[in-house]
């Protein structure tokens, strides 16, 4: 908690002057509305921006699920055959350095379900880091940790679980602690592209049609909401991390 | 029958580097010998092919059947994501003990090495010498025949390492143990050992064999003792020459 103070006195701060510059400049409210014009937005707005929130952290969950699933699986399989990994990898990067918002209109017209082709651009983007962090995870064993396991005659299948897996753990959270920040990029650029399909109905799609009637203020507090959102799934991936790795692993002691 | 029998085992790398050029060993049961030599030697090399880590490139390895390797490397290389005991207990995990019969041995060995009271502790918590005692602990509950010891006390304080020397020959006199053990300290081989094999560099080999004969009780007395000093010197001497060797060879 005490971390969490000084960032606090900024943002109080920050939003102190963004509130005194707009009300002393008398700055019209369709350029930018005051922080409490803001806060007044989503307190009115609160049914339907709840709505619009929900369906996008949906997407957002659902694809960084469906990332970590899909991105441990191909680690797994890397690690297994580097035969796979050669033939595999150059596909997993031509995914990764393809902009979404070139691929997003295709998935969007090929998959019917609206909700689903969010949620598979979203994955897209939030794939990458799982499979890159969890390979290299999986492949960074302590050379004397392997000998010594060799030394015990561990058969494959021990040695994978009690020294490949476990090794691997702060590197799979350290690329979960990315995508989960990519997924919700995914799922916002993902619906901004399918918004004028006429499909969206999340905060992407909000903040387009407030920017179409010039409701600067509700395209503010539907920022503020994608935000806030994202700064909350960085904490709970944290947690998840923390509680994952408990005490033994040093970056989880480093200035706590 | 030896616990090892080492016949013109020799030792080139991949990249042509000469390790070990044919050598002979023998360690009887019950012995300790030390194998003492300056970095790049080959002392890791020897024991590595001995425990079967590494392939000999020639030459006749046997170790006695009915031996029990325990090995215990220069790093305590514990799995950090594992506590103390969960550590120690790891051969028995591997080799599929029961449970409750590797908790109540893992207990009984981290008594042993003195560290009874952190069986629940992260390997991070505790301080090198520590580290090295679980690490001791984690040999000694296979129950060992045999002890492949590489440098494991090299990167601790002198007075910890001498603590952990007197442990070591209090575990040998408790049970039945051979020791192959591998250190760059005089001192260290002269308190140890009953047979040192003094080894020399580029290309390692064997320069000579040095039995520590005495009837004194290995202790700080003996640490100060003339017999003491006199091996020590005699090593110091053979390592010396050994080096002198090389250097003219080079020259
Ligand atoms: N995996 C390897 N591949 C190639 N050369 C190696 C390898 N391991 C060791 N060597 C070489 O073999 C020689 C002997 O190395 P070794 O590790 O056995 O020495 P050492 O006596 O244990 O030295 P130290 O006291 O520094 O641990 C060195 O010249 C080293 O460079
Ligand atoms: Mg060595």
């Amino acid at each position: 908690m005490r971390r969490a103070l000084p960032g606090l006195v900024v943002a109080i701060a920050l939003l102190a002057l963004w509130q005194t510059w707009v009300v002393a400049f008398d700055i019209p409210v369709y350029l930018v509305p005051s922080p409490l014009t803001v806060a007044r937005t989503l307190v009115a707005d609160a049914a339907l921006l709840g709505r619009a929130l929900w369906v996008t952290v949906q997407v957002t969950l659902l694809a960084l699920a469906a990332a970590v699933l899909l991105g441990v699986a191909i680690a797994f399989a890397f690690v297994q055959s580097r035969w796979i990994e050669a033939a595999l990898f150059p596909y997993v990067v031509l995914l990764q350095v393809t902009p979404i918002v070139a691929i997003a209109p295709l998935i969007i017209i090929w998959v019917q379900n609206p909700t689903l082709s969010l949620v598979i651009c979203a994955t897209i983007v939030a794939l990458f880091p799982i499979i890159a962090n969890t390979t290299l995870g999986l492949r960074s064993v302590d050379a004397g940790l392997a000998d010594y396991f060799r030394l015990q005659r561990a058969s494959r299948w021990q040695t994978l679980w009690r020294l490949r897996v476990p090794g691997a753990l702060p590197y799979f959270f350290g690329g979960l602690r990315i995508a989960s920040g990519l997924a919700l990029i995914g799922a916002v650029v993902a619906e901004f592209v399918a918004g004028t399909g006429g499909t969206g109905t999340g905060l992407a799609y909000q903040i387009l049609q407030a920017g179409y009637q010039l409701n600067i203020a509700r395209m503010f507090a539907a920022l503020t909401l994608i935000a806030l959102t994202g700064v909350l799934l960085f904490v709970a991936t944290d947690l998840v991390t923390r509680w994952a790795l408990g005490g033994w692993h040093e970056s989880e002691r480093v200035g706590r | 029958m030896s616990a090892i029998e080492l016949r013109a085992v020799e030792k080139t790398w991949e990249n042509g580097v000469q390790a070990l050029r044919p050598l002979d060993l023998r360690v009887e049961r019950g012995e300790i010998v030390t194998l003492l030599g300056p970095s790049g030697c080959g002392k890791s090399s020897l024991l590595n092919i001995v425990a079967g880590l590494t392939e000999a490139s020639a030459g006749d390895v046997s170790v006695g059947p009915d031996e029990r390797i325990g090995f215990v490397f220069q790093q305590a290389t514990l799995m950090p994501w594992a506590r103390v005991a969960a550590n120690v207990r790891l051969p028995l995990d591997l080799a599929g003990v029961a449970r409750a019969e590797a908790n109540a041995r893992a207990a009984e060995a981290l008594r042993r090495v003195g560290l009874g009271a952190f069986a629940e502790v992260w390997p991070r918590e505790l301080s090198g010498g520590m580290q090295m005692r679980a690490s001791i602990a984690r040999a000694l509950v296979t129950e060992p025949t045999l002890l492949l010891m590489d440098e494991p006390f090299g990167a601790l304080d002198e007075i910890t390492r001498n603590r952990l020397d007197d442990e070591l020959l209090r575990v040998r006199r408790e049970q039945q143990l051979t020791v192959l053990f591998v250190t760059h300290s005089i001192h260290e081989a002269v308190y140890l050992s009953d047979r040192v094999v003094v080894m020399a560099a580029r290309p390692g080999r064997v320069v000579a064999e040095v039995a520590i004969t005495t009837d004194e009780p290995r202790d700080d007395a003996f640490r100060v003792s003339t017999t003491f000093a006199r091996h020590a010197r005699d090593l110091q001497q053979a390592l010396l020459a050994a080096a002198r060797d090389a250097d003219e060879a080079l020259a």
